[in-house]
């Protein structure tokens, strides 16, 4: 039990990553709403957006901005900033999954205009008739 | 002509005609073909420019913006990614032919939108073959299912509902290469697919990596439809309009097993990939099954778009096994019939197209006696359905041969035995059909509002890209010698 529990604690960042990609894996799968699968996609996507940002996190690691001329002459000592590059790709990450939001919700209101509904079930009951 | 960018302008023309599509289209109807068909022509010519380059000079390289790789992205040109731009740009500027025609009939008014996505979708499966960083190529991926999420959303009836189905397919794929390209970063620090495959061999990190391969290819799978993940594929491009379907389903999965490939080769390096067994083995029975499943739904549909879609799943089956096999004919057939499989399902969803737009309806009932009211549509609905079954020479019986050899090479009999079946349900499927469309008696179809005998041809717009097709099935079959000698087999790793 112990081990279990020093485990979870030292790497929690990864654990509550996938507890929070399963909690989307299952609105975007069991969810018979259409918004809610949508809102599940976007919790999906909110991990794994908490996965890479936090694998550049270093203990005292400073912002990465750093005085140019300094950097040039002395170098810059990687341990006292944080790694930029997976924040800077989860800023590329966030505009995908606002885009693909975007056309999600768009395709949400041609249904909703087409069958009236955005519950599954009622959509296949129409479906079928 | 030697211009060191011609690549990249192979990719921004339809790009930038795209907004150009958007901006004038809009007002001006007339403007659209000549940019739509302009830019692709120009696609066309400057991918087979560079393709010479390349199987001259050898692969390219090219620093985007200056910044030097491993930090910059990196495009890198070599021969399967020159062949794959060569034929996404072929495909592309025949398709375009048709979908014109059909946009105009099945979406008037919205065309300017239709072929704003349409043009960036193609941009953006040029990007795919191009880059050579891992994450840049998740950007691209999206950027090709985002467009091709809008372009079936804009069909009538399910299309929205099907294509809703696909987002959130879609987004899983792209969440799940996303995560593994975060271990890969984890672990070798960088993004740039040259320098992740030299720095991950000499890792000892097996679990971790056999994890970010894990994510990375399942990621691909679901975008490519393969077997147990293939649900969204059917209703999504049978939904689609019909001019989006003529484009979309030749490239899309076709590209995303380039990308499999790719990914194999360059990025994990084989020895990684193929190091458990038990791996490649259900692999290869999730392959077997696809093909045999595939193959067996599509017996059970009424309408002959369906039926194509179904078929794609199996041919998605017949890629992934070969390049599994592990063995250089596997590797060599899958990516030849990377190649004519985007070639046979254009001329079908050609032919599905021209049909759709003179009679609306492709439903099995509706194809009787076809034959004698669009004669030249359906001689290369035949000579597509033989490249379909794998009848020499068309160009499907080569790639299909290669599968074979790597099939017994590897002593994989599970994958030969669902090919030869999958080959047998292809001719049932098939001369169903043209019994159907031949001899198909007038009587049933009176109540059909175009049953009568008269002929009734397609446009020529719709004619002339189907019977390049058709040819090129039968000129790509003769010319398969070639193709391996001077372009894949350069592709294949040592050791294969």
């Amino acid at each position: 039990m112990e081990a279990v529990i020093s485990e979870i604690v030292a790497k929690y960042n990864y654990w509550i990553y996938v507890v929070l990609m399963m909690i989307g894996f299952y609105a975007m799968i069991g969810k018979r709403n259409l918004v809610k699968k949508l809102l599940g996609m976007n919790i999906f996507q909110t991990a794994i957006i908490l996965f890479f940002v936090s694998i550049g996190v270093k203990k005292g690691g400073g912002i990465p901005i750093v005085d140019k001329y300094q950097a040039l002459a002395g170098g810059v000592d990687a341990a006292t900033v944080v790694n930029p590059l997976p924040h800077v790709l989860m800023l590329t990450a966030i505009v995908v999954g606002v885009s693909v939001t975007g056309v999600a919700l768009a395709v949400l209101i041609r249904i909703h205009e087409e069958f009236g509904t955005l519950e599954e079930d009622e959509i296949l009951e129409k479906l079928r008739q | 002509m030697s211009t060191p960018n011609l690549h990249l302008f192979v990719l921004v023309v339809p790009l930038l005609s795209a907004l150009a599509v958007n901006l004038w289209g809009r007002n001006n109807r007339q403007m659209i073909a000549p940019l739509v068909l302009g830019s692709l022509a120009f696609s066309v010519l400057g991918s087979i420019v560079v393709m010479g380059n390349v199987l001259r000079h050898g692969t390219i390289s090219y620093t985007v913006g200056n910044w030097q790789p491993p930090f910059g992205i990196e495009l890198i040109i070599d021969p399967l990614s020159a062949m794959m731009m060569v034929l996404i740009s072929v495909v592309a500027l025949l398709a375009s032919f048709s979908s014109l025609k059909s946009a105009e009939q099945e979406l008037p008014g919205r065309e300017a939108f239709f072929f704003t996505l349409y043009l960036i979708l193609i941009a953006g499966l040029h990007g795919l073959v191009l880059t050579g960083d891992a994450f840049n190529l998740y950007v691209l991926l999206e950027i090709t299912s985002i467009t091709s999420y809008g372009l079936i959303a804009m069909g009538r009836g399910r299309a929205a509902l099907s294509s809703f189905n696909y987002i959130i397919m879609g987004t899983i794929g792209a969440c799940f290469y996303l995560l593994g390209v975060g271990y890969i970063y984890i672990l070798t620090g960088t993004l740039n697919m040259a320098d992740i495959a030299r720095i991950l061999p000499t890792l000892n990190a097996p679990v971790a990596t056999t994890t970010a391969i894990a994510f990375v290819l399942v990621g691909l799978w679901v975008k490519m439809a393969f077997f147990p993940l293939h649900a969204w594929l059917p209703n999504a491009y049978s939904h689609a309009p019909t001019g989006a379907g003529t484009m979309v389903a030749p490239l899309m999965t076709k590209v995303t097993v380039y990308l499999m490939i790719r990914v194999i080769l360059n990025v994990y390096t084989p020895a990684l990939v193929f190091t458990h067994d038990w791996v490649t083995n259900g692999v290869m029975w999730a392959a077997a099954i696809a093909i045999v499943c595939g193959s067996a739904l599509a017996l059970g549909q009424k309408d002959l778009r369906r039926m194509l879609t179904y078929i794609i799943i199996a041919e998605v089956g017949y890629m992934v096994g070969g390049v599994f096999l592990a063995n250089s004919n596997g590797l060599t057939g899958a990516i030849l019939h990377i190649v004519n499989d985007s070639l046979m399902t254009l001329c079908l969803f050609l032919v599905v197209a021209a049909i759709i737009y003179r009679q609306g309806s492709v439903s099995l009932d509706s194809l009787q006696g076809i034959f004698r009211r669009m004669p030249i549509t359906m001689a290369a609905f035949t000579l597509g359905a033989f490249a379909m079954i794998g009848v020499p020479p068309t160009c499907g019986f080569f790639s299909k041969w290669y599968l074979i050899l790597g099939g017994i090479d590897g002593g994989h009999w599970e994958f030969v035995i669902a090919l030869v079946v999958s080959s047998l349900i292809n001719v049932i499927l098939f001369f169903r059909i043209i019994e159907l469309a031949y001899f198909g008696s007038l009587a049933d179809g009176e109540h059909h509002e175009h049953g009568s005998t008269e002929r009734h041809e397609a446009p020529w717009w719709m004619l002339k890209p189907l019977v390049i097709t058709a040819v090129l099935l039968i000129v790509v079959g003769f010319s398969t010698g070639p193709l391996i000698n001077n372009v894949i087999s350069l592709i294949i790793p040592a050791g294969f």
